[in-house]
C-alpha cells in the first residue's frame, strides 16, 4: 500500500522536513516492495511509472484503462455473493484481522508512551534547573549541584532523541502495516468474488438444464481464474508473512536499540558526575 | 565528638505498633508507639554482650523532647524531627499517617533524630534527653519540672524583634536569608521530584500495555510466537521494576526532607540572637533615657517637653526635697541598668560566639551529608539505567529469534 495520504493526528505541516523525511522512506519503501515483487515489477505501467519523463502523455492512455478496470470493478462486486470461503482462506482472513487489531493496539500503545514520556519530559526540564538555584545558594555544593543539574539536562535531550526516533521511525512502519493488512484482506475479497462469480455461472448452466454434458467454455475460463487466483493469493501469502516476518523483526529490534541507547546515554552521563561528587574541595 | 553519647551506646527505633488508648482530653484515640532500644556498647569485653533496654514513645513525646532541647539550647541547631503529617506525596504514596509505609518512614526518621541528639557533643549531655531514652515512666513529669515552657520566648516578642532590632550582627541576618532560601528550594526541588515521579512511574507502566498485546499477538503467529511471547515478558517486568525504584528514591527525598526542616531550626537561633540583641539594645535605649531625665533634673533644665514640666510650670515646681528623692532613685535604676546592661552584653557576645561555634559545626555537617545524599542519589539513578539496559537487550534477543 502507499504511505497514508494524510496524518491522521494532528496537523502536519506539509513541507515540514520530518514529515517529508518520513515520507520519502515510505515512499521508498513501496518502491521497493514492488521491485521485489515476481509479477508487480514486470508490470508495464510500473515501467513508465518510473522511466517515463512525461506522465501526462500517459495519463491519457491509463484514463481508457482505469474506466475499463471501473467497470470490471462493478461488474465483479455486483451482485455475486460468495456462499462459503474455504477453510485456508478463512483462516488467513482470521488472521489478517487478528492482526491488524493487534497492531492498532501497538500502535495505540506506543503513542501513548510517548505522551507519557513527553509529560515526564516536561517535569524533568522543570526539575534540572532547581539544583542549579540551589548551588547558587551554596559554596562547597555549589559544584555538585551544578553538576546534577547538567546531568538531568542531558538526560532530557537523551529522551527527546528517544521519542522522536520512536515518532519518525517505528510508527509510521507499523501503521504501513496495518495499511499492507488492509490491501491483502481486499485482495482476500476479490477473490471470493471471483470464486462466487465461478459458482454462480455454474449454477446458472445446471439450473439451464442443458443436455450439453461439456461445460461451456466462458465458466471454465472462470474455473481457471479462481485457480490461478487461489494459487497467487497463497504465494503472495507466504511472502507476504516472510517479509513480515523479517520487519517485524528489524522494526522490534530497532526499538529495543533506541532504548538501550537512551539508557546508556543516561548512565553515562550519571557515572560522569559521580567523581566530581566524591571530589573534596582543595582548599578551605 | 570524642565522649558523645552516640560513640557510647547503640540507639534504635527498632519497631512501630499501633495503639489505643485514652488521651488528654479522655477521648479514645489510635495511635503509633515506637520501641525505642538502647544497648551499651562494650568495647573491651569481648564476647560479652550488654543487655537491651527498651521502652515505648509515641510521636507526641518525641515532641516534647524536641521542644525543651530548643528552649533549653537556643544557641544550638537543634536536629529536627521527620514531618507529621506525609507531604510532597505523589499519587502512588499514601497521604494517611497510619499507612505502613509511611509508619516504616517515619520511624526511621525518629531514629535518625536520636542519633544526631546523641552524637551532638552539647546536646548528647543533656539529662532529659537520657531520661528519655531509658525511663519510661515519669518522663513528661520530669520534663515538665523543668519549666522550660516558661523560658520559651513568645512568637510575638520574637516577631517584634525581628523588625525593630538596629543593629544585629551581619552574620545571623545572612544565615537568615540562606535559611529562607534554602527552604524555598526544597521545598521545590521535592515537589517536582514527585511530579517526576509520577510521570515516570506512568511510563514503566504503560510498556506492561506491550506485555499483554505480544502474548495475545503469540498466539496467532507460528515463527515470531515464542520470540514475543518471551519479549512480552520483559515489558512486563520492566514495568514492574518502577515500583522499587521509586521506593529507593523516596529515602533520597527524606533526606531532602531533614534539611528543610533543619533550616527553620537554623532560623530559630538566627530569632535568638535577634531578641537578645533587641532585648540589648531596650536596655541601653532605657538606660540612656533614665540618665537624661538624671541630668534633667539635677540641672533643672528641661531638654524637652514633657507633661511633667508642663504641670510644674502650671502648678509650680516640685520641692528641692521630692528632687533628691527622684533623683536618688533614678540614681539606684541606673546603677542596676548598668549592671543589667552589662551582663546582656556578656551573654549576647556568648551567645553570639557559642551559637556561631554550633553553626559551623553544622554547616560541616550538611554539605558532607548532602553530598552523600546526591552521591546516592546518582548511584540510584545508574542503578535503574543499568536495569532498562539489561530489559531491553533480553527483550532485543528475543525480538532476534523472531
Amino acid at each position: 500500500p502507499l504511505p497514508e495520504k494524510f496524518v491522521v493526528k494532528g496537523v502536519v505541516d506539509r513541507f515540514s522536513e520530518e514529515f517529508v523525511e518520513t515520507r520519502r522512506k515510505a515512499l521508498d519503501k513501496f518502491l521497493k516492495r514492488i521491485t521485489d515483487h515476481p509479477v508487480l515489477s514486470f508490470n508495464e505501467h510500473f515501467n513508465i511509472f518510473l522511466t517515463a519523463k512525461d506522465l501526462n502523455a500517459y495519463k491519457k492512455q491509463g484514463m481508457a484503462l482505469l474506466s475499463k478496470m471501473g467497470e470490471s470493478v462493478k461488474y465483479v462486486t455486483g451482485g455475486y455473493k460468495l456462499r462459503s470461503r474455504p477453510l485456508e482462506f478463512a483462516a488467513i482472513g482470521d488472521y489478517l484481522d487478528t492482526f491488524s487489531l493487534k497492531l492498532g493496539t501497538i500502535d495505540r500503545i506506543a503513542q501513548r508512551i510517548i505522551k507519557e514520556q513527553f509529560e515526564y519530559l516536561v517535569e524533568l526540564r522543570e526539575y534540572g534547573p532547581v539544583y542549579s538555584t540551589w548551588g547558587g545558594l551554596e559554596l562547597e555544593l555549589s559544584e555538585p549541584l551544578e553538576g546534577v543539574s547538567a546531568c538531568i539536562g542531558n538526560c532530557c535531550t537523551a529522551l527527546e532523541e528517544l521519542s522522536e526516533d520512536m515518532t519518525e521511525d517505528f510508527l509510521p512502519v507499523l501503521r504501513e502495516y496495518i495499511l499492507y493488512a488492509e490491501s491483502m484482506k481486499n485482495v482476500l475479497k476479490k477473490r471470493d468474488q471471483v470464486q462466487a462469480e465461478y459458482e454462480a455461472k455454474l449454477e446458472a448452466v445446471a439450473l439451464k438444464r442443458e443436455d450439453r454434458p461439456k461445460v461451456p467454455t466462458d465458466v471454465e475460463k472462470c474455473q481457471d481464474r479462481v485457480e490461478c487466483f487461489n494459487a497467487d493469493l497463497k504465494a503472495d501469502m507466504e511472502r507476504w508473512q516472510n517479509n513480515k516476518r523479517q520487519d517485524f523483526r528489524q522494526l522490534l529490534m530497532g526499538m529495543a536499540d533506541k532504548n538501550i541507547q537512551y539508557y546508556e546515554k543516561c548512565l553515562t552521563a550519571w557515572e560522569s558526575i559521580i567523581p566530581l561528587l566524591q571530589d573534596k574541595p582543595e582548599t578551605k | 565528638m570524642e565522649d558523645c553519647l552516640a560513640k557510647k551506646m547503640e540507639i534504635t527505633v527498632s519497631e512501630a505498633e499501633k495503639r489505643t488508648g485514652r488521651n488528654a482530653m479522655n477521648i479514645q484515640e489510635t495511635y503509633t508507639a515506637y520501641l525505642i532500644e538502647t544497648r551499651a556498647v562494650e568495647s573491651q569485653t569481648e564476647g560479652q554482650c550488654a543487655p537491651v533496654e527498651s521502652l515505648w514513645r509515641r510521636y507526641s513525646e518525641f515532641e516534647l523532647l524536641r521542644n525543651y532541647l530548643s528552649v533549653t539550647y537556643p544557641h544550638i541547631v537543634v536536629p529536627p524531627l521527620p514531618e507529621k503529617r506525609a507531604d510532597f506525596v505523589w499519587h502512588k504514596l499514601s497521604a494517611d499517617n497510619m499507612d505502613p509505609d509511611f509508619v516504616e518512614r517515619r520511624r526511621i526518621g525518629l531514629e535518625n533524630f536520636l542519633l544526631r541528639v546523641a552524637s551532638h557533643p552539647v546536646l548528647c549531655q543533656d539529662k532529659i534527653f537520657y531520661a528519655f531514652l531509658m525511663q519510661e515512666g515519669g518522663w513528661k513529669e520530669m520534663v515538665n519540672e523543668t519549666g522550660f515552657q516558661l523560658k520559651a520566648d513568645s512568637r510575638l516578642k520574637a516577631l517584634n524583634a525581628t523588625f525593630r532590632v538596629k543593629n544585629p550582627d551581619k552574620r545571623f541576618t545572612e544565615l537568615k536569608h540562606y535559611s529562607d532560601e534554602l527552604q524555598s528550594v526544597i521545598s521545590h526541588l521535592l515537589r517536582v521530584r514527585a511530579r517526576v515521579a509520577d510521570r515516570l512511574y506512568g511510563v514503566y507502566k504503560v510498556h506492561g500495555n506491550y506485555g499483554r498485546v505480544f502474548s495475545e499477538w503469540s498466539a496467532i503467529e507460528k515463527e515470531m510466537g515464542d520470540g514475543l511471547q518471551s519479549a512480552g515478558h520483559h515489558m512486563d517486568v520492566y514495568a514492574a521494576s518502577i515500583d522499587d525504584i521509586l521506593e529507593e528514591e523516596e529515602h533520597y527525598a527524606d533526606q531532602l526532607k531533614e534539611y528543610l526542616f533543619y533550616a527553620e531550626a537554623l532560623r530559630a537561633v538566627c530569632r535568638k540572637h535577634e531578641l537578645m540583641q533587641y532585648d540589648l539594645e531596650m536596655a541601653a535605649q532605657d538606660l540612656t533615657s533614665k540618665k537624661q531625665q538624671c541630668e534633667e533634673l539635677a540641672t533643672g533644665t528641661v531638654r524637652t517637653f514633657s507633661l511633667k514640666g508642663m504641670t510644674s510650670k502650671l502648678f509650680g515646681q516640685e520641692t528641692p526635697e521630692q528632687r533628691e528623692a527622684k533623683i536618688k532613685v533614678l540614681e539606684e535604676q541606673i546603677r542596676e541598668g548598668e549592671e543589667q546592661l552589662k551582663s546582656k552584653n556578656l551573654e549576647g557576645r556568648d551567645f553570639v560566639k557559642s551559637a556561631w561555634a554550633d553553626i559551623e559545626r553544622f554547616k560541616e555537617q550538611k554539605n558532607h551529608d548532602l553530598k552523600e545524599a546526591l552521591i546516592s542519589y546518582a548511584v540510584m539513578q545508574i542503578s535503574m539505567c543499568k536495569k532498562g539496559i539489561q530489559v531491553w537487550t533480553n527483550a532485543k534477543e528475543c525480538f532476534s529469534k523472531m
